[in-house]
């Protein structure tokens, strides 16, 4: 039996994989079918009646979106059955069923934001009547309250039930749904409570009409006067693909791109309504202390600040790269630090016990990659996660695990805290102990081994902290014993099923750079007691705002930033640098995928790029740097880090792979794994700036929403 | 006319006790074992050669769509569930089978669930159906104690466990995708076909969906044989029937007749004829709400079965007989009809959702005069837009009476329009007063 069927549509004969639905057949064979309903991520509804096409002999119109092509049949003298999304009996249904839409939906366009974006708008163009022929009064539904993020107008609901299934089936809480029946069915949330879900903003791009809408981004723009630039986000380690509109000098939403092989089409809520945060709180030009406050000052000034409080000792001299730290900017640091004999450099600001094993000498870079890569979830028939909460750490990543939960029903153990995941699993522990009980025998263990694809994910809460090196060692072995490394062999591609997850986007480029400690250099926690205690002299914040350097009597600490954070407010000298949003830089994600963000906004007044501070002070201290653009800066980083010089594809298991384990076996301790994201909507520097995020974190803490924000 | 000798069901009218002891003296679960022992293919054959069609108003043959279940059990079990969640308007025969005689409904259900592989029964039965529920689950106990359903039923050697379940009262619930959401503990919206339920239904496992009345006459026609059942009636359309009158007659009334019965016939012989008699008939919606009406002079006719029924652009429907003399106000009935309709559509798909809502609102400005004579013409054309466009057959239940209204009253409507328009608007009841 072939896998493929024949169908003619409008004239046209196409051969379709018989998994195709009539609709997905349809497009393929040129014809335009409009749909509000079907979504290709969702389930399917069937329910908005738009999609109806006329199968010639059929005694009715059918739902494309809904008629599997498989199940077709062909015409009784074996010629493959006639669609016709032109006939007379098609454009009828199609015209009606548009007609319906409309005559309850008010004709508020011009005050709506989903004007110049509505599926409703441009398919009315196409499918509707010039007026109308409704002579009664419109519906009027109430509006719901849906949380800090989406606005209702639910009005304009047309009952598509997209957001009911999104919630349902991808973001895993059921929180949405339609109450009531007939023309009085509504979309509402439980006790109109504020959604629970990482994934909510979602629901505003599936609206297929202006109901749901960003309640952060209303009556700010409209979408033909936006500049939208295409780019990556920084606010967790997976780098999902985004989209940056901008009007002028500011951003004004963000939104989700497709990248099937890291967010598919979704994104969290902090990646997509941060934006309010880039335009508070920013530095704009250099500062310097005295007397214990900031004082505005100019570039000249603060840079021979920073050149003179590099002239001491180098062994005095440290520095901390932070969870927001292009590789462009940690590259030219380093290269700024090192020739002058600097050892104290840490990119792992959280402490984790990565990069370097303990005797100094670097560790394989499979040790600190998700190695499956994030499509490999989709593959994985075992899943064990160790000391980490992908909920909160990479909220889009936990949608691909409780998809493949939801469709093959995958075991899933957790070490950790035992947190709502979404999904169903086996809780193995809370800390190390149970990682030694993951042994030959368990539960667990012989899941995982069955599996042809088993997978360990391991986050920052198991490998920041002091037996980070063993925890990392412990899980790898498990990896290792459970047969989760599997080696290229043939045409077979290979398999390495155990991984790290990471939180901060500026980590793994750091580990890959090597922006770590020399020998007999200090670690980040090193650095920071070695200033209170006066060892070290000068130590260099690069986007590092999670560090607490406490209460300290000297030392000169240099910040360079976007943000007026906390590495900011310790910070004696301050220089400011662009966002994310305000740069080409390079971050590499937690697979070990290279990828670069664009300029979407000029940086804020005085701002600079991280790199050409660091170009610009190397020139002040006679040690010019070998670059003199960003495009040099690259090909040197290409040239001293091959694995800088593809971008966009994440490693692939290869001859040259480490297998696992990873670290160092050593004492476990007894204390849990506890997640690092203890607020997820406030996990870095931009995100604290945001006042959408600040409304959100408050809201999840339980407490009322903001009344004058409404 | 049905003989007293070959009526199916003995206790109709409840004048006898429906417990099994009675039930049996008036001939249910007898040689049950011996029916079930000729074999699943047997009972599908003896089913489709009796000609029964589904009771439930679409009429589909029975033992066809019973042999649509596979042939063996997989790993997924079979399902039957018995739609008793009786709501259509003018319809009361399941639930007179099932206060009066409820050991027959049971027994079907054994039989039906044998020959369909089934080890398990739902009844899922209309909320509002109080005493029925608690006449049926004592009649089920009573079934449970005597062995003849349970382990070992009836000594067959075949497990078989019988459940009622209570619905909450909503007409779509009847509707048989809705029917198994709803059992499912979901809300009660009609899925997507296909999968038909054959394939992928309650809980995704092959189930069929059956009328209480279409289960309840299989064991007796079992037992006095398929040639006896489709002796009556006109070819296609074979067996005896459950009517239900109402309306203007004399006596509204349940009556088991054979099918293809003269309507006329029908309704002087069972319900002492239309009130006032024959010639004061005005129309008559011979199927349930749903169904179009038809006029006097094609009730003079007509005969009661699903194909004469259809050749007048109506249908049999669940054969539930509205009579409704000359002093009905026919649009008002048919926009309560359609008030109906709206208020029962589940809004799960767009052309009912909003197209009974806008068709009701036009009728009810049409029952009082005050629309335009062009507005029938885009009622029918609203009309035409629901039907056929939908997920389930509410639309086209909707759909129907209104086409039938304009079809056969198209000048009672322009009527009142103008009369309205003269300053003379329609005062309900003032035809009565004046004769």
């Amino acid at each position: 039996m072939s896998d493929t069927f024949k169908l003619n549509v409008d004239g046209v004969e196409v051969e379709v994989p018989k998994s195709y639905t009539l609709l997905q057949a349809c497009e393929a064979a040129g014809a335009e079918i409009p749909r509000f309903c079907y979504h290709e991520r969702l389930s399917i509804a069937g329910n908005c009646r738009m999609c109806l096409v006329d199968w010639v002999g059929a005694p009715k119109p059918i739902a494309s979106c809904a008629q599997t092509v498989g199940d077709m049949r062909p015409n009784a003298d074996g010629s493959p059955p006639n669609i016709s999304t032109r006939s007379e009996r098609a454009v009828k249904a199609r015209n009606g069923v548009m007609e319906f839409l409309l005559i309850n939906h008010p004709l508020d366009c011009p005050i709506c934001d989903q004007g110049g974006e509505c599926d409703l708008q441009d398919q009315a163009m196409g499918y509707g009547r010039a007026g109308s022929r409704y002579e009664e009064n419109k519906r009027a539904v109430d509006d719901k309250y849906m949380g800090p993020l989406v606005k209702t107008v639910m009005t304009r609901c047309i009952q598509c039930t997209r957001c009911v299934r999104f919630v349902a089936e991808v973001a895993g809480v059921e929180e949405i749904g339609m109450a009531n029946r007939g023309e009085d069915a509504e979309i509402t949330t439980y006790l109109e409570k504020s959604l629970t879900s990482e994934l909510s903003g979602n629901v505003i791009d599936l609206c297929p009409v202006g109901a749901l809408t960003s309640r952060p981004y209303a009556f700010n723009a409209r979408p033909w006067e936006l500049r939208k630039t295409e780019t990556i986000d920084v606010m967790d380690a997976l780098g999902s693909a985004i989209r940056v509109d901008a009007r002028g000098a500011g951003v004004m939403r963000i939104l989700p791109r497709v990248n099937e092989e890291i967010n598919e089409e979704w994104i969290s809520d902090k990646t997509r309504f941060v934006w309010d945060g880039l335009a508070r709180q920013r530095l704009d030009r250099p500062y310097i202390r005295e007397g214990g406050r900031l004082r505005a000052t100019e570039w000249s000034e603060a840079l021979s600040a920073v050149a003179s409080a590099l002239k001491v000792n180098p062994a005095e001299i440290g520095s901390i790269a932070g969870d927001l730290a292009s590789v462009e900017g940690m590259k030219a640091l380093m290269d700024l630090l090192k020739p002058i004999g600097v050892k104290s450099l840490d990119c792992r600001e959280d402490g984790t016990k990565l990069g370097l094993a303990a005797d100094g000498s670097p560790m394989p870079r499979e040790s600190w990659l998700f190695n499956s890569s994030i499509m490999g979830i989709d593959e994985a028939d075992a899943l064990l996660l160790v000391g980490v909460n992908p909920r909160t750490e990479a909220a889009v990543l936990n949608a691909r695990i409780r998809r493949n939960w939801l469709k093959r029903d995958l075991p899933i153990f957790v070490v950790g805290e035992r947190a709502d995941l979404t999904y169903d699993f086996a809780y193995v522990g809370a800390g190390p102990e149970s990682l030694s009980a993951i042994a030959p025998g368990s539960d667990a263990f012989e899941t995982l081994r069955s599996a042809k694809r088993p997978m360990v994910i391991v986050g920052q809460g198991a490998l920041a902290r002091t037996d980070g090196a063993a925890v990392l060692h412990a899980a790898s072995a498990i990896a290792a014993a459970v047969g989760a490394f599997q080696p290229v062999s043939g045409d077979a591609g290979g398999w390495n099923g155990f991984n790290v997850l990471h939180t901060a986007a500026g980590r793994v480029g750091g580990l890959d750079l090597g922006f770590l400690p020399s020998a007999g250099g200090r670690d980040a926690a090193g650095m920071v007691r070695a200033l209170k205690s006066g060892d070290l002299k000068t130590l260099i914040l690069l986007d590092a705002d999670e560090t607490d350097l406490g209460v300290r009597s000297g030392g000169t600490v240099i910040y360079i930033g976007s943000h007026g954070d906390r590495g900011a407010a310790q910070a004696d000298i301050v220089l400011p640098s662009p966002a994310y949003t305000e740069k080409s830089a390079t971050y590499v994600n937690t697979e070990g995928c290279v990828q670069r963000t664009t300029r979407a906004v000029s940086p804020k007044a005085e701002a600079r790029e991280e790199w050409a501070i660091f170009r610009a002070l190397s020139e002040m201290m006679g040690r010019p740097l070998p670059y003199d653009s960003l495009v040099e800066l690259r090909s040197r980083l290409g040239a001293d880090a091959p694995v800088f010089l593809g971008l966009d594809f994440a490693p692939q298991v290869d001859a040259s792979t480490a297998p696992p384990p990873y670290g160092q076996a050593g004492a476990l301790s007894a204390a849990p794994f506890k997640s690092p994201v203890s607020a997820f909507h406030l996990t870095n520097a931009i995100c604290r700036a945001s006042r959408t995020m600040a409304e959100c974190a408050q809201v999840a803490r339980g407490a009322s929403p903001l009344a004058a924000a409404e | 006319m049905l003989l007293d000798k070959d009526r199916i069901f003995t206790n109709l009218y409840g004048r006898h006790d429906w417990r099994l002891e009675a039930a049996r003296q008036r001939g249910a679960w007898n040689s049950t074992r011996e029916l079930m022992q000729f074999g699943p293919e047997w009972i599908c054959d003896q089913i489709k050669a009796s000609g029964l069609r589904g009771r439930g108003g679409a009429g589909f043959p029975t033992g066809l769509k019973w042999t649509f279940m596979p042939k063996k059990v997989g790993d997924r079990p079979h399902y039957l569930v018995v739609n008793a969640d009786e709501s259509e308007p003018g319809t009361c025969k399941d639930r007179d089978i099932m206060r009066h005689d409820p050991h027959l409904l049971i027994e079907g259900c054994l039989i039906a669930s044998y020959a369909m592989r089934a080890k398990a029964c739902y009844v899922y039965i209309r909320g509002e159906y109080i005493h029925e529920r608690e006449v049926l689950e004592a009649a089920i106990k009573e079934a449970y104690d005597a062995g003849l359903v349970g382990r070992n039923a009836c000594g067959s050697g075949w497990d078989f466990d019988i459940y009622v379940h209570h619905g909450a009262g909503a007409y779509i619930c009847g509707e048989e995708t809705a029917l198994l959401e709803s059992l499912e503990g979901k809300k009660g919206q009609p899925r997507l076909k296909p999968p038909f339920p054959a394939n992928a239904g309650l809980y995704g496992c092959p189930t069929t969906v059956n009328n209480v009345e279409s289960i309840a006459v299989a064991p007796t026609i079992l037992r006095r044989g398929a040639g006896w059942f489709a002796g009556f009636g006109r070819p296609n359309n074979t067996g005896t029937k459950v009517f239900c009158i109402s309306g203007h007659v004399e006596r509204p009334c349940n009556v088991e007749e054979e099918m293809s019965i003269p309507l006329k016939t029908l309704i002087e012989q069972h319900c002492g004829g239309v009130r006032g008699g024959w010639h004061n008939l005005k129309a008559v919606i011979p199927g349930g709400s749903s169904v179009p009406l038809i006029p006097k002079d094609v009730c003079d006719s007509v005969l009661m079965d699903f194909d004469a029924l259809r050749d007048v652009k109506s249908g049999l429907g669940t054969a539930a007989v509205i009579v409704m003399d000359n002093s009905t106000d026919i649009v008002r009935a048919i926009a309560r009809i359609s008030y109906f309709y709206k208020h029962e559509s589940c809004g799960q798909c767009t052309p009912c959702r909003e197209g009974t809502g806008w068709m009701w609102r036009v009728l009810e400005r049409m029952a009082r005069g005050e629309a335009d004579v062009a507005e029938i013409d885009l009622l029918l054309d609203v009309a035409s837009q629901v039907e056929g466009h939908t997920i389930c057959a509410l639309g086209d239940a909707a759909a129907w009476p209104i086409q039938g209204l304009i079809r056969h009253f198209r000048h009672e409507i322009e009527e009142r329009i103008t009369n309205y328009r003269l300053g003379r608007p329609h005062v309900q009841g003032a035809a009565v007063a004046a004769e």
